[in-house]
């Protein structure tokens, strides 16, 4: 019975989205509110709807009702309590429909902020929103119905995939999914924009916080994925160009790019075209990130294959191309920007090469993603490019873009003059090449290190002077040094807030070159009571021991490990062996630090117990990738408190 | 926007256009890896050359040295087989019976040479098989008599 409601509820709900969506269309024409109104509620019922389908398939995981056909294929008895939660957002039909409750509650949101201040919009937004909505819902009733039933239902369930019970399938599917969707609703701004003919900057400035929020969840998302993918994979790595963290990648450097021209447009009515091709883009890139992993055209360790959900998917990426492509014709005229480029060396044309280097990543990112489909279709050869393509493109794109993270927010608007270059920037860049002797006297050979690491201190520097010039200044009017601090940092949020993010941006940057250039591995086989040494660490294999898990039987090595100082630690990795499959999983143990990570992997062992063969790994700076992350979350929430400028 | 500006700034994004096309086209050439089946290898092996091979595990031919890590086996694709070589362990989910991908070298010596394992996973399980738990639960048992103390 249960599973009948939850999947009438999604009729319905498709029902309403469908008439909301028109109804709104006719308001906004019309001017007439009524109709307005009425999409309102209809939007309403959509939310309360698909949050009731939401809580009956969780409901149907949690009584392991193995009637459904998804709760079957991804959970069983012995799946644990947290995991049969998560497992609802485990495989395809659970991520469309929190993906979809997610759209309705952000569609909520816009309703309740946004009915007042955006009227001339407001129409508009709701019939994009709630257009979207019903294809996600049109999606849930055809090619991936969660509620499908299975006769006969069997006794136990298939149990969900090993990989996915970590906390970290929690977070990261979630914020990953509130970034995609978050996209959402700028995109219906710059729609409702078009049609409206009010291109200029209001939808921006409306927007704003939902760009920055939308974002932070993606980079966030990437981040946890990340992380699953350094504590769980077992390879010690965090990033492999994989079809699908493409797929998650893409949208967040067009909506990075999106989120630093749209500052061009309000402050110099510039890139209006631009601006909203660019949230177009990011918006479909999201579309087509889910194209990917859920049609199986691409395959990936993690990608979903299913059907004709394909199809549905392609069709509408193409209606929305196609019909923003189209309003964008109609509205050729609109769109031509007021202010124009006055000097190569300004702030504008930092802001538009950041643009343009961030949408050649993405770029770069598509291209080799695509290439394996396109090589098949064009020549008929299966070929593929993996890591050291994308490496060889991107890494000189990505240390542009620090480099003009820190020139972009200190040089001077319209034109720069010398003094103003050299008032800016002869101390972060004399700093900036110190650091650079300072790194290679300490023995750093890798020059792609070096370089990245003086740009980073550079960056760094730029953010130090600017703040302590504005402190010093706010000092001058007789403020303490510490309230100046915060006074600045409440008073201009939104710079500081960005200066935090770039800070953060710079951690991961660190890590990310830390990792790559420091980072040593051994892989050998330690019998009973032998040692092994590496990177000043020495393990020890002690013995292994068995254990049976609620619904897995597990081998754990005791490895102990001494560096010298400290007490000797001991790691326990071990691998798990899930009944219905035919080889065991990893699970990985590891000592984090900020200097370096000791890592280890247990690969194979005799049954007695008398050998085992492990991949340890020391991984430097690797912890500061996930720092990075904590200092972005600060950033952000400070980049979108209310501003108090004015106040002030 | 003036016409001179304007020349200027198409200038500097054709440039940086077709830096970026060269970039791709460099990095497309050093990188692409053709993913071949083994009687395609068998078929035209250029020696040196780096290919994806995809195939199964052949039932019975998979040897593991834990001492040497040497990893050696014969990938299958129901015509032809080539013989494989490693060093170091497989990864999950790799095994006798089942699909793999390997990334590597054909060798002069007749053999390939993979630096990469790639074992096939995918999201949707299928049902357990038959009596498979057994064969756990009886290393299970060993293990348990097996405590390091």
């Amino acid at each position: 019975m249960i599973p009948e409601i939850g999947y009438g509820a999604l009729l319905v709900a498709l029902v309403l989205a469908v008439y909301g969506s028109a109804a709104a269309g006719i308001g906004g024409h019309t001017g007439r509110a009524a109709y307005v109104e009425s999409a309102q509620h209809a939007a309403l019922g959509v939310f309360v709807l698909v949050t009731l389908a939401f809580a009956l398939l969780t409901y149907a995981f949690l009584v392991f009702d193995f009637s459904v056909r998804y709760v079957a294929a991804n959970t069983n008895r012995g799946t644990p309590f947290y995991y049969r939660i998560t497992a609802v957002w485990g495989a395809l039909e659970g991520s469309i429909i929190l993906w979809a409750w997610m759209i309705a509650m952000y569609t909520l949101i816009v309703i309740l902020r946004h009915r007042r201040n955006a009227r001339e919009f407001y129409p508009w937004v709701l019939t994009v929103l709630l257009s979207v909505l019903a294809f996600f819902l049109l999606v849930m009733t055809v090619p991936a119905p969660p509620f499908q039933r299975l006769t006969p239902a069997p006794a136990d369930g298939r149990g969900l995939n090993p990989l996915l019970e970590d906390s970290g399938m929690i977070t990261h599917p979630v914020a990953l999914y509130l970034g995609f969707t978050g996209f959402t609703v700028p995109f219906a701004f710059a729609i409702a924009a078009l049609i409206t003919r009010r291109v200029g900057d209001a939808w921006i400035t409306t927007t704003r916080r939902w760009t920055i929020v939308a974002w932070y969840f993606l980079s966030l998302g990437l981040l946890i994925g990340g992380w699953w993918s350094y504590h769980v994979l077992g390879w010690g790595g965090y990033w492999a160009w994989d079809p699908v963290e493409n797929a998650a990648f893409m949208p967040w450097l067009t909506g990075t790019a999106f989120l630093h021209s749209v500052m061009i447009q309000e402050r110099r009515r510039m890139l209006k075209l631009w601006n909203i091709a660019l949230v177009v883009l990011t918006f479909s890139l999201t579309l087509f990130g889910t194209f990917l992993t859920r049609s199986g055209v691409i395959a990936s360790v993690h990608a979903f294959t299913q059907g004709s959900i394909g199809m549905f998917f392609l069709t509408f990426l193409a209606l929305v191309v196609l019909g923003a492509l189209a309003l964008l014709a109609l509205r050729w005229d609109d769109l031509r920007g007021q202010g124009e480029l006055d000097s190569v060396v300004s702030r504008e044309s930092t802001f538009l090469l950041n643009n343009v280097m961030l949408v050649a990543a993405a770029f770069t990112v598509f291209f080799g993603t695509v290439f394996p489909l396109l090589a098949e279709a064009t020549r008929g050869v299966k070929v593929s490019v993996g890591a050291p393509f994308f490496n060889s493109v991107n890494v000189p794109l990505f240390l542009g873009l620090i480099f003009l993270m820190g020139v972009g927010p200190l040089i001077a608007w319209r034109r720069a003059s010398l003094n103003n270059l050299v008032r800016n920037f002869l101390w972060p860049v004399t700093i900036g090449v110190v650091a650079a002797a300072v790194f290679r006297l300490l023995g750093v050979r890798s020059a792609l290190a070096v370089l990245t690491l003086a740009l980073t201190v550079f960056v760094a520097a730029t953010i130090a002077v600017d703040f302590a010039r504005a402190t010093r200044a706010r000092g001058r009017l007789g403020e303490r040094l510490l309230p100046a601090m915060g006074g600045l940092l409440v008073r201009h949020n939104r710079r500081y807030g960005g200066f935090v993010i770039h800070l953060g941006i710079l951690l991961v940057a660190v890590g990310v070159t830390g990792s790559q250039a420091w980072s040593v591995q051994d892989e050998l086989t330690l019998r009973r009571g032998e040692s092994t040494e590496l990177a000043g660490y020495r393990v020890r294999f002690d013995g292994l021991a068995a254990s049976e898990e609620s619904n897995h039987f597990k081998v754990t090595g005791t490895f102990t490990v001494t560096n010298g100082r400290g007490h000797p630690l001991t790691l326990s990795p071990a691998k798990k062996f899930y009944p219905r499959d035919q080889t065991p999983i990893a699970y990985v143990d590891y000592k984090l630090g900020l200097r370096e990570d000791v890592y280890l992997v247990l690969g194979d062992f005799a049954r007695d117990g008398s050998q085992a063969t492990v991949k340890l790994q020391v991984n430097r700076l690797v912890s500061w990738i996930w720092l990075g992350g904590v200092v972005l979350t600060l950033g952000t929430a400070l980049a979108v408190l209310p501003e108090r400028r004015k106040t002030a | 926007m003036t016409t001179n500006k304007h020349r200027k700034l198409v200038a500097g994004l054709v440039i940086i256009a077709l830096a970026l096309g060269y970039m791709i086209y460099a990095g497309v050439t050093q990188s692409a890896v053709y993913f071949v089946t083994p009687s395609e290898l068998k078929a035209s092996a250029v020696t040196g050359k780096a290919y994806r091979l995809g195939g199964m595990v052949l039932p019975g031919s998979l040897k593991w040295d834990p001492a040497t890590l040497d990893l050696a086996f014969t990938l299958s694709d129901g015509t032809a087989t080539v013989p494989v070589r490693h060093k170091g362990t497989a990864p999950d989910l790799f095994g006798e019976g089942r699909g793999a991908v390997v990334e590597g070298r054909w060798t002069a010596d007749g053999y390939f040479k993979a630096t990469l394992i790639m074992a096939k996973h995918s999201e949707e399980y299928r049902a357990p098989h038959d009596g498979s738990g057994a064969g756990y639960k009886d290393l299970m048992k060993t293990l348990r008599g097996t405590d390091a103390r």
